[in-house]
């Protein structure tokens, strides 16, 4: 298993090739059919975010008093002006959900962004220089990691201030960890290579050896951790916005809404049934993904 | 094998200091003054906040206070709930069985359905039945389960009236907690109805928590059982002529079955955490609703020594299964 755990080695001459990578890659990962069509979603998704005011029928926060609880429009005493129902206050629940995505997919990706960078950071450092910075280092990672990440993350929030920003942060921090562990590891296992100890020899410093010489051949592991993290954030964002402690109403945040249409679940099912199933949909599709990425970028299991 | 045990002994201190100081940290990092936050008095004289200030112990000098803070907690003192002026670690106990049933349940639930799902669509590798098995995991690995839950209530309670909403137990029956799990409790009490209450109570929550565990136990069992079924041993015992369902039963399943037990190990870890959604869906009396109603009403000192007992039941769960893992595996030991 040791001799397979490394990513193989691209060396800088081979740079030009990147186009025949890319296209090895997709290859592999087009061989796995869910991963496609997770792919065509999200694309979808972003295309929806992107296109949120000019798609979504109407402004998210616009309301119709006349037009409360309004069920969706093929069911009896739906109205063909609200798809999807309308809510409790009379919002049109399909252009609020046009609106949600925007904030799904930035959670998503502020969180991972955030602990991608600082992960990447810390693991590097620990890897890279051993010795104190290495023990203080994952010693603060391991105590992130043995606390239920919800828990912790509710806790942080409880710290920070309910919130949408706030709980970015605290998920952030949850994750980051993961991260971290996964350069470490992979740093450990590079770093007294061949081509990193040339790199050494022929002059290169410390930050040269860690980003540029070290970091890029690291990057197959972190992608496939950076989507897991991903959909996960958007889990947890929507479960502390159910909780109350996320995104605050009136935001058409998918898992606020949830917790704002929770004391109508027997009487109306839509404005239950659509936001969670926006963020299944959306969260399926990312860990689809995933999986095909795992597979695509995995030589241990690409030869098998 | 003991010296195994010592060594992943001795790795729990650092993580206790680190939980201690994470508790230890929570109110003091809290905006606002952690004496008023502590005692939940929203006005008080500069005496009786010299006072308190003396009596919670925060006048001494930090490293002490942290000191005192884990000396406390060993002897089991968690604090005093603001809002009820309970121990906290008294409220804790109380509740803490209702926890343990749920998730006793939910994994149960994951593990007898994970398993055989795993293991039938390892045999069956690429079937129909593989790829369905493996798509509603990965579904079910998806799920917001907040929204599966309430998604649950409405067809089952709502719209076929088979499975009530909240609770643990009908209203209709009372009797006193003998040992905290409403499941023995209701046959002790000897009430016609009771038990089948308790079990109808528990149905729609232990599917919800168990989701993800069965997800996951599912997609763990196919990929271990796939390395297994390669294996040279597994060639020679079909070889040999066993059967077939002696191969997968004797030789594959129980060397495929550990890395399974690692799983479900660390996964009971994390059902205590994925209670606190599960358990405020249906209003279910366990730590987590309790954690989230603490945060909600800034019952802090609750929060705290919550945050401090749940840590250190999942840190003690995973030096369980550290040690059984040990046990059923000997290539670990001898390292």
């Amino acid at each position: 298993m040791a001799e397979n755990a490394a990513p193989p080695v691209v060396p800088a001459a081979q740079e030009s090739t990147t186009l025949g990578a890319l296209r090895d890659f997709w290859y592999y990962f087009s061989v796995n059919k869910g991963a496609v069509l997770g792919l065509v979603v999200f694309a979808l998704l972003v295309l929806l975010a992107l296109l949120a005011p000019v798609i979504a029928p109407y402004p998210a926060e616009q309301q119709f008093r006349e037009a409360l609880l309004v069920p969706p429009a093929w069911q009896q005493g739906g109205n063909p002006a609200f798809l999807l129902g309308t809510d409790p206050v009379g919002r049109d629940v399909l252009s609020r959900l046009i609106h949600g995505s925007r904030y799904s997919l930035f959670i998503g990706l502020v969180v991972v962004s955030f602990s991608l960078v600082f992960g990447i950071t810390l693991g590097l450092l620990a890897g890279y220089y051993r010795g104190w910075v290495d023990a203080v280092i994952m010693r603060v990672m391991d105590i992130i990691l043995s606390f239920p990440s919800l828990l912790l993350a509710l806790v942080l929030v409880t710290i920070l201030g309910k919130g949408l920003f706030n709980a970015m942060l605290a998920i952030a921090l949850v994750l980051l960890p993961h991260f971290a562990r996964l350069v470490r590891a992979a740093v450990m296992a590079e770093k007294n290579r061949e081509y990193v100890i040339s790199a050494k020899v022929a002059g290169a410093g410390h930050l040269r050896l860690m980003f540029m010489t070290i970091l890029p051949n690291c990057t197959a592991p972190l992608i496939v951790q950076a989507t897991l993290s991903f959909s996960n954030a958007i889990l947890e964002a929507a479960a502390l916005g159910f909780l109350g402690l996320g995104a605050q109403p009136p935001t058409p945040e998918w898992g606020t809404m949830l917790a704002e249409a929770r004391e109508f679940i027997l009487r109306a099912w839509w404005v239950v049934t659509f936001p969670g199933l926006a963020i299944l949909v959306t969260v399926l599709a990312i860990n689809l993904i995933g999986d095909g990425l795992r597979d695509a970028l995995d030589p241990k299991l690409k030869r098998s | 094998m003991l010296r195994y045990i010592l060594h992943r002994l001795a790795l729990v201190v650092p993580t206790f200091i680190g939980i201690t100081i994470v508790a230890f940290s929570f109110v003091r990092l809290l905006p606002g003054d952690p004496v008023m936050l502590l005692a939940g008095e929203r006005t008080m004289t500069p005496e009786r906040h010299a006072q308190l200030m003396e009596q919670f112990g925060f006048s001494r000098p930090i490293v002490v206070q942290y000191l005192d803070f884990i000396w406390s907690a060993l002897q089991g003192d968690f604090g005093i709930s603001i809002s009820t002026k309970k121990a906290v670690l008294d409220q804790f106990l109380a509740l803490f069985p209702a926890t343990v049933e749920l998730t006793f349940c939910a994994m149960a639930f994951a593990v007898l359905i994970g398993i055989p799902a795993g293991i039938f669509a390892a045999i069956k590798r690429g079937s129909w039945f593989d790829q369905l098995t493996m798509g509603t995991a990965l579904v079910g690995y998806s799920m917001p389960i907040f929204w599966w839950g309430l998604l649950l209530i409405i067809v089952f309670s709502g719209m076929l009236g088979w499975t009530p909403v909240s609770g643990r137990i009908a209203l209709t029956y009372f009797f006193k907690p003998v040992t905290g799990f409403m499941l023995v409790d209701s046959l002790i009490s000897g009430q016609s109805g009771a038990f089948v209450s308790a079990v109808r109570h528990l149905i729609l929550p232990s599917i919800v928590l168990g989701t993800i565990p069965l997800a996951v136990i599912a997609r763990q069992t196919r990929s271990a059982m796939l390395e297994v079924l390669g294996e040279d041993y597994v060639r020679t015992a079909r070889s040999k002529g066993l059967s077939p369902a002696r191969v997968v039963g004797l030789h594959a399943f129980r060397n495929a079955l550990i890395p399974v037990i690692t799983t479900i190990g660390l996964q009971v870890g994390l059902l205590l955490a994925g209670a606190i959604l599960t358990e405020s869906i249906f209003s279910w009396p366990g730590i987590g609703k309790w954690m989230v109603d603490a945060i909600g009403k800034r019952d802090y000192a609750v929060v705290q020594g919550g945050l401090l007992l749940i840590a250190l039941i999942v840190m003690a769960v995973n030096l369980i299964v550290d040690v059984l893992y040990a046990v059923v595996n000997p290539r670990i030991r001898v390292r």
